[in-house]
């Protein structure tokens, strides 16, 4: 174990998967010269040369494209977004062609792809680049989608995206770069997609969070355990496929859930959890699941603004106590 | 300071072979060897057959929607034809007969367009992309492909498909952005059929020629007859020349003219004039090239029999296919097959099996009474 930024974890992992597999290359604007809008390919110019880490024109479509078609004939490209706001320049690349391509060919061409980049709510990124863009994903059959939270996780999780035979989504985080944590340096450590994994173990309640919003959870934890709330967090990891097992299981033990998620709420993956947890463990619940989401509009600029619209640590831990009736109004 | 010219004028050449008569320009003939030329006539030949087979199959509803290729069958196998099978061909939605060139067996054509998946899946050996639906996505792929073999020094070429409509779509304009800069061997062909739907190409674009988007690139680009199957085939021949040479790119504009509908959806009736269609009758591609070849003694007696007997023959065995398994279309969603797709495809294949497909056993409702946690703690 190493200790490292969530940066150089994913950093990390893209070395060492260029090193292992002459078939990865990673394009996207400013990825080579410039090492990347938030450095995450610093250094990879120098180290693997201009061909495999390849500055773009800016067209996100055009480059998103041209790894699909290199992904056809088995590179793995691993597109980077600025930030992920500016996929939506590419959703018809990404929905229609790197999701659709598979199933369309009959099973003939598999497009092993990964698109990265940071998205969700940063500091004052204002309206256009603050969005939690996984919802636009996880919808999509053909992709999977993985939001990881910590530096482990993100070196484990980007190397299973490249080393996937299916286009993944990997939404990364402004917020989390500069985060500490514990990484395996063993080259060959990966962390399979679709895998919860349980950060906080408890029994009153289950919180499903990730990225910011877990650590969010889990500074909520810490506050209701001095009231005597014991609160276990999953983090799902990854979104498509997801660990469901893993939430139902915890569900199971603690009957009662909170959904966490930074953006807008409706139809989110706050939505999707919720229902499987009453399809599937409705008879282990003692309380209605709760989901704590981020405002229906568009994320203001100002700071106290950007606070308001955002789900905090008092509005997780205060819907917690509101699923263990813990609040004053049993 | 005073105003300079930073480029001299821009040229655009526009190419012809044949003309409408079947008359050939012999200082541009490609010289193609006689069994080629009657190769080239009987796969334009079936492509024509094969089409207005397919319209009636299709008004009989037994295959579904789908694009005609009428009066385009010089445009597709002029270009198509020079491409080695080790070349990749990315078509759009509207090469039936380019993709025959290439190999495609007429059946599984057919089952395509009646909604078999496996009629998209091209063989193992096959370096053709699947029939692209969405208009101008494809190109972009090319500029992949080509990318990708630059990547590993393959010694192969891409060719491109599409149509005069997608020109307005910003992934035509990024794929021609990107091949420029990038220098990759592909052939991007425009078959400009004038019409996109109802829009006519004046309403698609005020440039002159599609052929002079490619300058604004970096890359060549020129306008042929795209009715005149020799002078497509003299101008692909020379940009794949180029691409395989290593100097890049080049986009060809065939004019060329949809003579029969959009899709089996469209009525082109409703906006376009019979003595438009009736003008290019008369350009009519497969009228001009058996004119040329009968004077050369190259025309074979019973062709159209023995096209119209390989047709009846593929139809037959595309209708001895029963109809699709509904379960596979779960199977190339993912390269692998996921838990929670595996459990849809069990419920769906029991739900088949007794006769309520969709049928989800596990959310049955198992307690009488909902709403009360049955005493597990």
């Amino acid at each position: 174990m190493a200790v490292m930024t969530y940066r150089e974890a994913l950093n990390l992992a893209l070395r060492e998967e260029l090193t292992r597999d002459p078939n990865v290359f990673v394009i996207g604007e400013e990825v080579g010269l410039y090492e990347g809008a938030y450095k995450v390919t610093q250094g990879l110019l120098k180290e693997f040369g201009p061909k495999r880490i390849v500055d773009t024109p800016i067209a996100e479509s055009g480059f998103t494209g041209v790894g699909i078609g290199a992904a056809m004939v088995g590179l793995r490209p691993v597109v980077e977004m600025m930030t992920f706001n500016f996929a939506l320049l590419a959703l018809d690349q990404i929905v229609n062609s790197a999701a659709k391509l598979h199933y369309m060919s009959g099973g003939q061409y598999n497009v092993p792809l990964v698109i990265r980049g940071p998205g969700g709510p940063a500091h004052q990124l204002a309206a256009q680049h603050s969005q939690s863009m996984e919802v636009y994903f996880y919808h999509v059959p053909g992709l999977k989608v993985v939001r990881p939270s910590t530096p482990m996780d993100a070196k484990g999780l980007l190397k299973a995206a490249i080393r996937d035979d299916n286009p993944v989504i990997f939404i990364e985080s402004e917020t989390l770069y500069n985060v500490k944590g514990e990484v395996p340096e063993d080259p060959d450590f990966v962390i399979p997609l679709g895998q919860a994994v349980v950060r906080r173990e408890g029994t009153d309640v289950t919180v499903v969070a990730y990225m910011g919003m877990m650590y969010r959870a889990m500074e909520a934890a810490e506050e209701l355990a001095k009231d005597g709330i014991s609160v276990e967090i999953v983090d799902p990891r990854s979104l498509q496929p997801l660990d469901t097992a893993t939430i139902i299981g915890s569900v199971r033990k603690t009957h009662r859930a909170v959904v966490v998620e930074a953006g807008a709420g409706f139809a989110g993956m706050g939505s999707e959890i919720a229902t499987e947890i009453t399809e599937e463990a409705f008879d282990d619940l003692d309380a209605p699941v709760l989901r704590v989401t981020g405002a229906q509009a568009p994320m203001p600029y100002a700071r106290n603004l950007e606070r308001a619209k955002t789900p905090t640590k008092e509005k997780i831990a205060d819907a917690i106590r509101r699923v263990c009736y813990a609040n004053g109004s049993r | 300071m005073p105003r300079t010219v930073l480029e001299p004028r821009f040229q655009v050449e526009y190419l012809s072979v044949l003309d409408a008569e079947g008359s050939l320009d012999s200082a541009l003939d490609p010289g193609l060897p006689p069994a080629e030329l009657k190769r080239l006539y009987r796969a334009m030949l079936l492509g024509r057959r094969l089409d207005e087979r397919m319209v009636r199959l299709q008004r009989q509803g037994r295959i579904g929607t789908f694009a005609p290729i009428k009066g385009q069958e010089a445009s597709q196998l002029g270009s198509v034809a020079v491409l080695r099978p080790t070349d990749w061909m990315v078509p759009s939605f509207r090469e039936t007969a380019a993709m025959i060139w290439r190999g495609w067996p007429i059946e599984k054509l057919l089952l395509f367009f009646a909604g078999h998946l496996e009629g998209g899946q091209p063989a193992p050996d096959q370096r053709d992309l699947p029939i692209t639906i969405p208009v101008s996505t494809q190109l972009p792929h090319a500029v992949g492909l080509a990318y990708a073999a630059q990547y590993r020094e393959d010694d192969v070429i891409v060719m491109a498909y599409f149509g005069d409509g997608a020109t307005s779509e910003g992934d035509f304009h990024e794929a021609l952005n990107f091949a420029g800069v990038w220098h990759v061997p592909v052939v991007f062909v425009c078959q400009n059929n004038q019409w996109a739907i109802s829009v006519p190409l004046k309403k698609q674009t005020n440039s002159k020629t599609i052929a002079q988007k490619a300058l604004a690139y970096g890359l060549p680009g020129i306008q042929v007859d795209g009715n005149d199957v020799l002078a497509v085939y003299a101008a692909s021949r020379e940009a794949v020349a180029r691409a395989r040479a290593g100097d890049g790119p080049t986009l060809i504009e065939c004019v060329t003219y949809r003579l029969g509908v959009h899709t089996t959806a469209d009525d082109p009736t409703k906006y376009r004039s019979a003595e438009e269609v009736a003008e290019w009758e008369r350009r009519d591609p497969l009228t001009r090239f058996a004119a040329y070849l009968k004077r050369k003694r190259l025309l074979d007696e019973g062709l159209e029999a023995a096209v119209d007997e390989e047709i009846a023959a593929a139809v037959a065995r595309f209708e001895a296919t029963g109809v699709a398994d509904p379960l596979v279309m779960f199977d190339h969603v993912y390269a692998e097959l996921p838990p929670d797709l595996k459990a849809q495809r069990e419920a769906l294949a029991e739900g088949l099996r007794s006769g309520e497909p969709g049928r989800r056993e596990k959310h049955e409702p198992s307690p009488p009474m909902r709403g009360q946690r049955s005493g597990k703690r």
